[in-house]
C-alpha cells in the first residue's frame, strides 16, 4: 500500500471551496465558477488514482487518530476509485446543469445551494475512500448533516416535513451502524475494511452473526433504499431537481449501495455470508423490494416519485446482485452502480427541465411535450430504455451480468425477479415516453427546449448510458475495474 | 521545586481572589469581573502547568499542608483523575466568567463585588472537592460551593429565590447524608484520609457499617450530580437563575458530584466492596439510563430554551453515570470524556440562550424565527455546532463519547445501556433540530397566512460584544478540535483508568 496524499486533496477540496462560495455570493458567476472548478479538478484527483486502481495497487493515508488505535483512514481502493469516479464524474455535469435549473427556476438561497452541494461531495468522496468503519461512519454522517439543508431547501412544509423524515431514517441508521461497529470491534478487534472480511478466523455464534448483519442492514439499508426503510426518498423528492438527480440517485443513495457491498465484501466477507446464509436474507428484501417499488412506481403520477420508486427498485437490483454472493454477479452489481447513475441522472435532469421550462410535474400533463423539448425527450428515451433493460444501453449490460451471476449460484428465482422487473419498469416508463411523443398537448405554443446549460448535461449524461452500453471499457475500463474488485473480494474467500 | 507545589497554588489562587475581588470591588464594581476573569485565568494556568507536569513526571503528588503529614495533617491528592477535572472546570469557567461581563448586567448592577466574590468562592470549592485527599475536607468543601451557588442561582428571575432555597434544602439534606457516611466509616476505620482508608477497607468487607456508609455517600453525592431521580431541584434552579450563573454552574456544577462518585467507587471503595452487599453501581447505571430518557424526553416537551437545556442537563449527566457503571476501560473513557465534552457544549449552549435572553428578552422557544440567523449569525452558528455535538454526530465531540460508551456497553454484553445511549441521540436530535428549523428556516405556516405574501420582519445586525463573542466561539470550535483529536485526550483517560 502506497502512501500519497491525494485521495485526501479529492476530499478538501470541494470543503475548502465552500469558502470562495459564500464570499462571492453576491456574485453568482464567480460563485459558480468555484463550483465547476473544484468539480474538474476533483475529477481529475479522482482520475489520477485509476490507474493504480485497475493494477488492483491502493494508496493509503492515515491522518490523525479518531480513537485509539483507531486512525482516520483514507484507502483508495479500486472499489473507492470506482465510486468516487462515478460521484466526481457526474458532479462536474450536475454543476452546469445546477446553474441552469437554479437560475432558471429562480431558487432562494443558491449560496447555500451549492455550499451544501460541495460539501455532500466531500462528503461522498470521503466515504469511498474511507478505509475503516468509524472513518466510513465520519463521512456517512456528514453527508446525513449536509444532506439536509438541501432537501428542506424549498422551506414550505412539505419540504420540512421531508427534512424531518429524511433526518428520522438517516440518524437512526447511523446509530445502527454505531452499534454493529461496536460489536464488530468487540468480537474481532478491528474495523479495517478487508476483502474477504473481519471474520474469518472467528468462531461466532449465529445468532452473534446474524445480530451484527441485521444492525448492519438497518444502518447501510436506509440508504440504500431497501424497503421497509425507503420511505425517506421519496418524500426527499421535495428538493430541487439536480439534489434528487446527483444525491438521490447518485451520491447518498449509491452510499448506501457501496455500504452494502463493503460490509458484505470487506467487513463480513463473502464467505461467511454464505456460510450463515445472511445472503439469503438480502436477496428475499432486495427481491420483494424490486418488484414492490416498480408496482408502487406505476400508481405515481408525480414524475418525480415516479422515478424515486424506480430507484428504490434499481438500488435492490444492486443488492441483490451482491447478495448471489457469484463473481458474475458481484461484476454486475458493482455495474449497475454506474449504468443506474448515468440513466437516472438523465431522467431526474429531464424532469427538472421540464418544471422549469414549462412547470410541468405531473405525468398526465407530459401530453406531446417531445415536439418543444426534442432533445430532453430524446435523453429521457433513453435512460427509461436503458432502465427497462433494452439493449445496447448500459443498463442491459449490468442486468445481464447479474442474471448470468445468478445461474451461476443456480439460483433461478432471482433472474426470474430481474426479467420480470425489465417488464415492470418497461410498464411504467413507456406510457411516459407514449405521452410525449404520440399524443397531442396543450399550451405548448410559446415554448422552446429548454435552456443550454440543462440540455448539454443531459445530452451528455444520455449518450453515456449508451457509450458505456456499447463499449463497457470505453472510458476509464469500467467494466476491468469491476471484474477486478469483484475477483478480488472472491479469491481471498475460496480456500 | 515549583511543580509540587501545584495543587496548593491552585485552590489558593482562588482562595486569594476570593478577597482580592470583593476588596477592590467594593471600591469600584467593575473591577471585579476582571479580576474574577484572571482568577479563574490563573488558575487554569496552574491546572494546565499541574496537568503538563503529570504528564511527564507520570506520579501524582500527594500534598501535605504546613508539612504536617497524614494522618495529623490534611493533605492534597493530584493525581490524573484530579489534575483532568480540575483543568476542564477551571477553563470552563474561566470563558464563562469573561462572557458574564454584559449578559447579566440587570440582575447584578450594585452587586457585582458580591457576585464575583461568590463565584471564587464557589470556585474554591469545586477545586477542593476535587483536589482534596481527605473525606472530611471534602464535605468542607462541597458546603462551601453549595452555599455560594446557592446564592448565586438566587440571582435572577422572580422564581429565582424560591427554587434557589429548594436546592439549598435538598442540597443540605444531600450534603448530611454524605457526612453520615463518613461519620460511619471514621468509626470503622479511625481515618478519614482517603488513601489510608482505601487500604484499610478491604478488611472491613463485610461489615454493616461500611454498606451503610456506601448507601449513604452514593445517595447523598448523586443530589448534588443530579442523578434521577434525585434531580428535581436543578430544572428550576438553572432556568430562574440570571444567565451568567447558570452558565457558569451547569456545565460543572453536576460534574463534580459526578467526579465525587468517581472517586468513591473506584478509589476509594473499590468496586468489590461497593458491589459487595449489592448492586450498586448496576443499580445507578439503571437510574441513569432512566435519567437519560426522562431527561431527554421533558427536554422535548419545553418551549422555555433555558429548562429545556436544563433538563438535557439531567440526561447528559446519565451518560457519565451510565459510564461509571459500566467499570470498564471504554465506559470510564466515555464517562470521562463526555465529563469534558457537556461541560463544554453546555456551556456553550447557555451562553447563547443567555445572550438570547438579554438580547430578545426572552428565549421561549416558539418565538424563534428566521431573523436570529440574520441579527446573530455568529451565535447561531455557534449554537449549532455545539447542538450538533450534543446531538452527537461527527466530526464534533459529543459523537465520541457516544462511542466509547457504546463499545463499553458491547464489552459488559450490556445491551439496554447501548440502546439507551443510542435512543437518547435520536431525542436529542429531536429537540435541537426543533430549534434549528426556526432559527435557519421561514416558518411556512405563518407564510401560508398572508396569501403567500412574508411579513418581512424588521432587523438589524446585532453587534454582539466580543466579550460575548469570543469565549462562545472557542468554546463551541473547541467542540471540533476535541472531536479530531480525542484519541490523545482518551490515550490519557486510558492511562489514568482505575483498572488493572
Amino acid at each position: 500500500m502506497d502512501l500519497s496524499l491525494v485521495p485526501l486533496l479529492a476530499i478538501l477540496v470541494s470543503l475548502a471551496a465552500v469558502v470562495p462560495i459564500m464570499l462571492s455570493s453576491r456574485n453568482p458567476n464567480v460563485r459558480e465558477f468555484w463550483t465547476i472548478l473544484t468539480a474538474v479538478i476533483k475529477f481529475g484527483l479522482v482520475l489520477s488514482l485509476l490507474p493504480g486502481a485497475l493494477e488492483g495497487r491502493s494508496v493509503a493515508i492515515h491522518l490523525v487518530d479518531l480513537a485509539p488505535g483507531i486512525p482516520l483512514g483514507l484507502n483508495a481502493d479500486p472499489m473507492g476509485v470506482y465510486f468516487a469516479l462515478i460521484a466526481s464524474g457526474l458532479w462536474i455535469l450536475t454543476s452546469f446543469y445546477s446553474i441552469g435549473y437554479m437560475r432558471g427556476a429562480d431558487e432562494k438561497k443558491q449560496t447555500r445551494y451549492f455550499s451544501y452541494f460541495a460539501v455532500c461531495l466531500s462528503a461522498t468522496i470521503g466515504i469511498a475512500f474511507s478505509s475503516n468503519l468509524i472513518t466510513f461512519i465520519f463521512f456517512y454522517e456528514i453527508l446525513t448533516l449536509a444532506t439536509y439543508p438541501l432537501v428542506i431547501h424549498n422551506e414550505n412544509r412539505e419540504a420540512i416535513n421531508a427534512g424531518r423524515k429524511y433526518l428520522a431514517f438517516t440518524l437512526t441508521a447511523g446509530l445502527l451502524l454505531i452499534a454493529a461497529s461496536a460489536l464488530v470491534y468487540h468480537y474481532t478487534g478491528s474495523l479495517d475494511f478487508t476483502p474477504g472480511g473481519l471474520f474469518t478466523e472467528t468462531d461466532l455464534p449465529p445468532t452473534t452473526l446474524l445480530i451484527i448483519f441485521i444492525l448492519f442492514l438497518g444502518g447501510v439499508g436506509v440508504k440504500a433504499g431497501i424497503m421497509p426503510l425507503h420511505s425517506w426518498l421519496p418524500a426527499a423528492m421535495a428538493a430541487p431537481t439536480p439534489v434528487s438527480a446527483l444525491l438521490h440517485a447518485v451520491a447518498v443513495v449509491k452510499s448506501g449501495v457501496f455500504a452494502v457491498i463493503r460490509v458484505v465484501g470487506f467487513v463480513i466477507g463473502t464467505g461467511v455470508m454464505a456460510e450463515y446464509n445472511l445472503n439469503d436474507i438480502l436477496i428475499v428484501l432486495s427481491g420483494l423490494t424490486i418488484i414492490i417499488a416498480s408496482l408502487i412506481a406505476f400508481a405515481q403520477d408525480n414524475l418525480k416519485r415516479r422515478l424515486a420508486y424506480s430507484t428504490v427498485g434499481h438500488l435492490s437490483y444492486i443488492v441483490l446482485a451482491v447478495a448471489l454472493l457469484t463473481p458474475t454477479g458481484m461484476t454486475g452489481g458493482i455495474m449497475h452502480i454506474a449504468a443506474h447513475a448515468t440513466m437516472k441522472i438523465t431522467l431526474f435532469f429531464c424532469a427538472g427541465a421540464i418544471y422549469v421550462n414549462l412547470h410541468r410535474t405531473e405525468i398526465s400533463e407530459l401530453n406531446g411535450i417531445s415536439k418543444v423539448m426534442p432533445w430532453t425527450m430524446g435523453a429521457f428515451a433513453v435512460g427509461s430504455l436503458g432502465l427497462a433493460g433494452v439493449p445496447p444501453i448500459n443498463g442491459f449490460f449490468s442486468k445481464w451480468n447479474i442474471i448470468m451471476g445468478s445461474l451461476d449460484g443456480d439460483m433461478l428465482i432471482p433472474a426470474l425477479i430481474l426479467i420480470f422487473s425489465g417488464l415492470l419498469n418497461a410498464g411504467y416508463f413507456f406510457p411516459i415516453l407514449y405521452r410525449a411523443y404520440f399524443k397531442k398537448g396543450e399550451g405548448l405554443e410559446h415554448h422552446k427546449e429548454a435552456s443550454p446549460f440543462m440540455v448539454v448535461p443531459i445530452v451528455i449524461t444520455a449518450a453515456l448510458s449508451l457509450l458505456f452500453g456499447l463499449f463497457p471499457n470505453l472510458f476509464f475500463n469500467f467494466f476491468d475495474l469491476a471484474t477486478q474488485i469483484s475477483t478480488t473480494l472472491f479469491n481471498v474467500t475460496t480456500p | 521545586m515549583m511543580e509540587s507545589q501545584i495543587p496548593a497554588l491552585i485552590a489558593l489562587t482562588l482562595a486569594l481572589f476570593a478577597i482580592i475581588v470583593p476588596a477592590f470591588g467594593l471600591k469600584n464594581e467593575n473591577y471585579a469581573q476582571p479580576l474574577a476573569v484572571i482568577g479563574a485565568g490563573v488558575a487554569s494556568l496552574f491546572s494546565l502547568v499541574g496537568l503538563i507536569n503529570f504528564l511527564n513526571s507520570g506520579e501524582a503528588i500527594r500534598y501535605s499542608f504546613g508539612g504536617w503529614t497524614v494522618p495529623v495533617g490534611v493533605e492534597f491528592l493530584y493525581d490524573g483523575i484530579a489534575a483532568f477535572f480540575v483543568l476542564v472546570i477551571n477553563s470552563v469557567a474561566f470563558f464563562v466568567l469573561i462572557y458574564s461581563l454584559h449578559v447579566s448586567e440587570k440582575d447584578l448592577s450594585g452587586r457585582k463585588a458580591a457576585y464575583y466574590a461568590l463565584t471564587m468562592l464557589m470556585m474554591l470549592g469545586f477545586n477542593g472537592i476535587v483536589l482534596t485527599g481527605d473525606l472530611f475536607t471534602l464535605f468542607v468543601f462541597l458546603e462551601i460551593s453549595s452555599l455560594a451557588s446557592y446564592g448565586l442561582l438566587a440571582i435572577g428571575d422572580k422564581p429565582a429565590p424560591y427554587s434557589a432555597y429548594r436546592y439549598l434544602i435538598i442540597g443540605t439534606i444531600g450534603g448530611s447524608l454524605y457526612l453520615l457516611g463518613i461519620g460511619f466509616l471514621y468509626t470503622v476505620t479511625g481515618t478519614l484520609n482517603i488513601i489510608d482508608m482505601s487500604g484499610m477497607l478491604p478488611q472491613l468487607f463485610e461489615n454493616n457499617a461500611v454498606f451503610g456508609a456506601i448507601i449513604l455517600m452514593v445517595v447523598g453525592i448523586a443530589v448534588k450530580a443530579a442523578l434521577f431521580p434525585m434531580h428535581g431541584w436543578l430544572p428550576d434552579a438553572y432556568t430562574f437563575s440570571t444567565s451568567s450563573s447558570t452558565a457558569l454552574i451547569a456545565p460543572i456544577g453536576t460534574k463534580i458530584g459526578a467526579y465525587t462518585l468517581f472517586r468513591i467507587v473506584f478509589w476509594l471503595f473499590g468496586l468489590d466492596i461497593v458491589n459487595f452487599f449489592a448492586p450498586v453501581t448496576y443499580t445507578l447505571g439503571l437510574l441513569a439510563c432512566i435519567g437519560i430518557l426522562y431527561g431527554s424526553i421533558m427536554a422535548i416537551a419545553q418551549t422555555e430554551f433555558k429548562k429545556m437545556l436544563a433538563y438535557s442537563s439531567v440526561s447528559q449527566i446519565g451518560y457519565i453515570i451510565m459510564g461509571l457503571s459500566l467499570a470498564n476501560p471504554w465506559g470510564f473513557a466515555g464517562a470521562l470524556l463526555h465529563v469534558l465534552n457537556h461541560s463544554v457544549m453546555k456551556a456553550a449552549l447557555f451562553m447563547v440562550s443567555g445572550y438570547l435572553r438579554m438580547k430578545e428578552g426572552h428565549s421561549d422557544i416558539r418565538h424563534f424565527n428566521d431573523t436570529y440567523r440574520k441579527k446573530y449569525p455568529w451565535m447561531m452558528a455557534f449554537f449549532t455546532l455545539a447542538a450538533i455535538s450534543m446531538v452527537g454526530l461527527p466530526p464534533l465531540a459529543g459523537f465520541f463519547s457516544k462511542w466509547y460508551l457504546a463499545l463499553g456497553s458491547v464489552n459488559n454484553s450490556n445491551w439496554l445501556f447501548l440502546t439507551v445511549i443510542l435512543t437518547s441521540t435520536l431525542l436529542n436530535a429531536v429537540y435541537f433540530f426543533r430549534i434549528l428549523e426556526r432559527v435557519y428556516m421561514k416558518n411556512p405556516d405563518q407564510a401560508g397566512d398572508t396569501n403567500g405574501e412574508i411579513a418581512v420582519q424588521e432587523y438589524t445586525l446585532d453587534p454582539t460584544p466580543a466579550s460575548v463573542l469570543i469565549p462562545t466561539g472557542i468554546l463551541a470550535i473547541g467542540l471540533l478540535v476535541i472531536g479530531l483529536t480525542n484519541a490523545i485526550i482518551v490515550g490519557f483517560i486510558l492511562n489514568i483508568a482505575p483498572f488493572g
